[in-house]
């Protein structure tokens, strides 16, 4: 991937007609889709009663991700905030019911609805400004909030995200805990950078058996037990099942933030027309001691 | 698409259906989704979806779930005009705001202007 499409255009213009089709017609793309939506929906952890669900696909563009729950059984609703993706799924006669809308507006579906939620390759573009009007807070905020509110007691929901780095990771996690899910990060293969993929698997209501977060997959031959060279901060799960976890955790980080940090919320603050002090080689430079 | 139209909501509940074009599909029969999705449906919503929808054959007060079992004319029923009746084209309207969502080739376009948000 040579850039993040999250950093090139906003979805609906990124994901265009051209985009569209190309994006679908690459059976790499497919494969790669396929597989990270097979797995959400096994991290999703349906009953295996042979009853099919009434599942969201959120950000479910031309339909890759929801041809796969189709498989699994399940029935769903997608929701793309990209015309041309719909279209793309019309085309390709998908089973789901669609709806064209941004998930940074809230789900506009009636409480305690949906059975499960899952979203492939979508949510991290929440964390980007792309119109002047746009706060990722407040944007996440709408999201988590309203996907809170249509699911079913005790319903999961499932994300596949790629987040820029660090702090869009935490950014995610926290207003998901903030919503009042329990839950957590889930990483397969952590140590490769290629297959690297992330899950947030969020269960909405009380803390529970059916919370606990499960584990990642690894490479072969690599360990995922306790014998593992521990200290590594790369875990194959974050759990986080108590929802005043995180906050505490952002309060430590505070002190070590870094120059990167700064000179891009600086950035953030510039493009939403703040007056913000020029960069310097002071910049976020580390204090003495005492001063 | 009905199921949609039955969940849509913006900032009030149920959206009216405006009807251009109603499609219908032939899909298949499932009992125990129709039982698992009957508790969650609000069905005087359901019941004037459908008949705007061109479906006058559901009964007007909530039956209890226990037709789901023993009345099979009702499941076949409750069947079509959740999963195969389609709304294609027209709109869904904000009971409280009067804003109109348009549907175009049966997907409701529920995006919001800056201002509403
Ligand atoms: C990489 S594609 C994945 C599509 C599909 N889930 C799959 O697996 O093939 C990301 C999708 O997220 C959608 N998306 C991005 N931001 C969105 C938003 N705010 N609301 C709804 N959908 C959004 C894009 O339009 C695009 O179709």
């Amino acid at each position: 991937m040579s850039s993040r499409p999250e950093l090139q255009a906003p979805p609906e213009i990124f994901y265009d007609d051209t985009e569209a089709r190309k994006y679908t017609s690459s059976s790499r793309i497919a494969a790669i889709q396929t597989e990270l939506s097979e797995r959400a929906l096994e991290l999703l952890a349906l009953p295996d009663d042979g009853v099919p669900r009434l599942l969201l696909d959120i950000g479910c563009g031309s339909g890759l991700s929801g041809e796969t729950i189709t498989e699994s059984g399940h029935q769903w609703i997608g929701l793309d905030i990209s015309h041309s993706m719909l279209n793309v799924a019309l085309e390709n006669e998908v089973e789901g019911d669609l709806l064209l809308g941004d998930m940074g507006q809230g789900l506009a579906l009636r409480p305690g609805v949906i059975d499960g939620a899952i979203s492939i390759s979508a949510v991290q573009w929440l964390c980007n400004a792309d119109k002047s009007s746009h706060e990722p807070r407040l944007r996440l905020k709408a999201f988590f909030g309203s996907l809170y509110r249509c699911l079913a007691r005790g319903a999961r929901a499932v994300l596949q995200v790629y987040p820029e780095n660090l702090a869009q990771r935490e950014l995610i996690l926290s207003y998901a805990m903030r919503s009042g899910f329990a839950g957590g990060v889930v990483v397969d293969y952590p140590h490769s950078t290629k297959k690297r993929k992330e899950y947030l698997v969020l269960t909405c209501g009380p803390p529970s058996l059916s919370t606990a977060v499960p584990s990642g997959k690894v490479e072969d031959g690599e360990s995922c037990s306790d014998d593992e060279s521990s200290g590594d901060e790369e875990n194959q799960v974050i759990c986080i099942s108590d929802r005043h976890r995180p906050r505490k955790k952002q309060k430590i980080n505070k002190k070590g933030k870094g120059r990167e940090w700064v000179l891009r919320k600086k950035q953030q603050m510039r493009r939403k027309g703040n007056v913000v002090p020029p960069d310097t080689k002071y910049t976020a430079r580390k204090r003495k001691a005492r001063f | 698409m009905l199921s949609s139209n039955i969940k849509g909501v913006s900032n009030g509940f149920p959206l009216k259906i405006e009807v251009e074009k109603v499609v219908e599909k032939q899909v298949e029969i499932n009992h125990d989704f129709l039982r698992n999705i009957f508790q969650k449906i609000d069905w005087k919503a359901f019941f004037d979806a459908s008949k705007v929808m061109g479906f006058a054959e559901l009964p007007e007060q909530a039956p209890d779930p226990s037709v789901l079992e023993s009345d099979l004319e009702f499941l076949r029923k409750f069947h079509h005009a959740l999963l195969e009746l389609h709304l294609e084209e027209g709109a869904l309207v904000c009971p409280e705001t009067g804003r109109k969502f348009p549907v175009n080739k049966g997907i409701p376009n529920m995006l919001l202007h800056e201002d509403e948000v």
